[in-house]
């Protein structure tokens, strides 16, 4: 078990050197980095000391040791437009998305595996089949629409929930700013959440759905029936317990999908995360930030996929066995 | 000599009512026989024949400046025009035709979905197919790039494509193929993988035929299956990405509105009650995609060949 998370963990730290190397070519050598590090606006004296303080003039090799140096000390460069660092802003943002992206999956969880197994238990009766037509709507629904829907809605006709923004916040632990502890917050949380988690609330009916479909036909459930075990023990502990596993996995992996998926609800709603202020460094190309959010994002997606790995082996036995011989 | 006569055209019908079931009207008999998916397809039919003919049959030309009259702008679906007309849908804020202008942008929705599927699937079969046939150092290098790319969602790759290589009609479709094209390669792999085992392409290797026959002639037309029911759910993925990258601001040039774009021009209006220059649109889109994934869903059941009976 050991040796696999370290032979995963060495692993991942190739994909993160390459893909630093594929982040600082698509920067500092295919277009003109002079562009895109210094400020357009800065006349010439200061762009030949920008240039000579930057290390442009330097060969290529030697301007990624620079750059590799500069990522060892979270030193990502200073935004054009905000004039502080661009690590930083990118930084004080996560917290808003990360609580967006975990209340949708929290959504997604609660509502999609209760209606998946209802759906898997009974699929030819008509509340299965409405849950798998229901799920096809959601896969298919384009996420920005509904969102902008949903504010038509609840917004403008009933009025009951705010449009737009985060609202005031509350310091959990006395640092970092959530809206999840306050009313107000939970009226202006709801309705992004609720838009980001429609189509994992579809994709993980459709998985608990076959999952229970498939485990029922098993030996094991006739076997714990026949033992005279209820209905509900038969559900709720033997086949749920089974059908978890790869359930988790993917809820894992789409958890890193939830976060950049926040990028479209962010802009519908105008909530201050870091997808939102992707979108708007992408417009005025301040690309510091967008180098920035990169690296932090691919840093993120890649201890994701290390963290379902280790998880994965851990719950099921069988790749735990297999590993451990080979 | 009339009996034998009668014999013989006896003995000729069953074989020429036998002679009529290819595997095409087999595919089609599985595919019909679920009612929604009949559905799915017919309103992907009627889809695709407004987009083809949309400047047939449109009451408007939504992007020819004589017609519009800014007077018009922001009308209520049901309204009537100067000339007598009525505006079905609503105007949008230049005074256009919504039903109009859903028609030209589905047309350009689809030709750039349908556009980057196409070019995906060919590269992503390019890549895909060799991969498994070489085996090796090829197929290690194909996939180890194909599952990392994988592991990013399509809407970050294509985002950061978009802000490299700034924005413009082929720039997207370029986003969206590089998006798109390790899902084909996966699949043809996979594909190919079990196909390369069986007997055929051991008798083709016999024969001392070139590599790249038995790659395109003998493997490809055995995977394409599987290949069919990825291409279709992925043209709804690629429209969906192009819709979500036009309404960010990121996608095609005004000059060539998609949904996207006109669910992107009625944001700004939705908070004073005008909901329709977003609704319309977005429902178009919705029809589309959820007829393109009904059919696809009934083709991977007719395509599977561990359902065949």
């Amino acid at each position: 078990m050991l040796v696999y998370i370290i032979r995963r963990s060495l692993q991942s730290v190739v994909v993160l050197l390459v893909m630093s190397l594929l982040v600082f070519v698509g920067v500092y050598a295919v277009g003109n980095p002079v562009d895109i590090l210094i400020n357009p606006q800065a006349d010439q004296i200061d762009r030949e000391r920008a240039i000579a303080a930057l290390g442009l003039d330097k060969p290529l090799w030697e301007q990624y040791f620079t750059f590799l140096n500069g990522l060892a000390h979270g030193d990502l460069g200073r935004s054009f437009v905000h004039s502080t660092s661009a690590l930083g802003l990118i930084l004080e943002r996560m917290p808003a998305t990360m609580e967006l992206a975990l209340t949708a999956m929290v959504i997604a969880i609660i509502v999609g595996i209760p209606l998946g197994l209802w759906a898997g238990l009974k699929p030819e009766g008509i509340a299965g089949r409405t849950i798998m037509a229901g799920s096809i709507l959601g896969f298919s629904l384009p996420t920005f629409w509904v969102g902008l829907m949903l504010i038509m809605v609840f917004s403008v006709m009933l009025g009951w929930l705010p449009s737009n923004g985060r609202g005031p916040t509350t310091l959990l632990f006395g640092l970092i700013p959530v809206s999840f502890l306050s009313v107000d917050g939970w009226k202006h949380l709801i309705m992004p959440a609720t838009n980001l988690a429609l189509f994992n609330v579809a994709l993980l009916i459709r998985l608990t759905r076959s999952g229970a479909h498939e485990a029922l036909l098993q030996d094991y459930v006739k076997f714990a029936r026949a033992k005279g075990l209820s209905n509900g023990r038969v559900i709720g502990v033997h086949v749920l317990r089974n059908i978890l596993i790869p359930i988790v996995t993917v809820i894992g992996l789409q958890f890193g999908a939830l976060v950049a998926f926040a990028i479209v609800t962010e802009s519908v709603f105008a909530w201050p995360g870091m997808g939102k202020l992707l979108i708007d460094s992408i417009g005025v190309l301040d690309r510091p930030v967008i180098v920035a959010y990169l690296l932090v994002i691919v840093t993120f997606f890649i201890a994701i996929n290390l963290a379902v790995d280790v998880l994965y082996s851990a719950l099921d036995p069988r790749v735990r066995l297999t590993e451990g011989k080979g | 000599m009339e009996a034998a006569a009668d014999m013989a055209s006896v003995a000729k019908a069953p074989t020429a009512a036998r002679a009529v079931e290819t595997p095409f009207r087999r595919l089609a008999a599985d595919f019909c026989a679920n009612p929604t998916a009949v559905f799915g397809l017919a309103l992907l039919g009627v889809i695709l024949f407004l987009a083809l003919f949309a400047p047939l049959i449109s009451p408007q030309n939504p992007y020819d400046l004589a017609q519009l009259d800014v007077m018009d702008s922001r009308l209520p679906p049901g309204s009537k025009t100067l000339t007598g007309g009525t505006f079905w849908l609503g105007t949008d804020d230049q005074g256009r035709d919504m039903l109009s202008a859903i028609f030209y942008g589905l047309r350009i929705s689809l030709s750039v979905g349908l556009a980057a599927t196409v070019m995906a699937l060919l590269i992503g079969l390019a890549a895909g197919l060799p991969a498994a046939y070489f085996g090796g150092r090829t197929e290690a290098l194909v996939m180890r790039i194909v599952d990392i790319q994988l592991s990013f969602p399509a809407i970050l790759i294509a985002l950061i494509l978009i802000a490299v290589l700034g924005q413009g009609t082929g720039k997207v479709i370029a986003a969206l193929v590089t998006v798109q094209w390790a899902y084909y390669a996966r699949t043809v792999r996979s594909a190919a993988l079990v196909e390369k085992r069986k007997e055929y392409v051991e008798a083709a290797r016999c024969l001392a035929l070139s590599p790249a026959r038995i790659v395109f002639r003998h493997l490809l037309p055995n995977c394409l299956p599987p290949m069919i029911v990825v291409a279709t759910v992925q043209v709804a993925a690629a429209i969906t990405l192009e819709a979500t990258l036009s309404f960010l601001g990121l996608g095609l040039p005004i000059t060539e509105p998609s949904l996207g774009l006109l669910i992107a021009n009625g944001y700004q209006y939705l908070l004073s009650g005008k909901y329709w220059i977003s609704f319309f649109p977005g429902i178009a889109l919705l029809l589309t995609i959820v007829s393109i994934n009904l059919v696809a869903d009934q083709l991977r059941d007719a395509l599977n060949p561990r359902l065949q009976r």
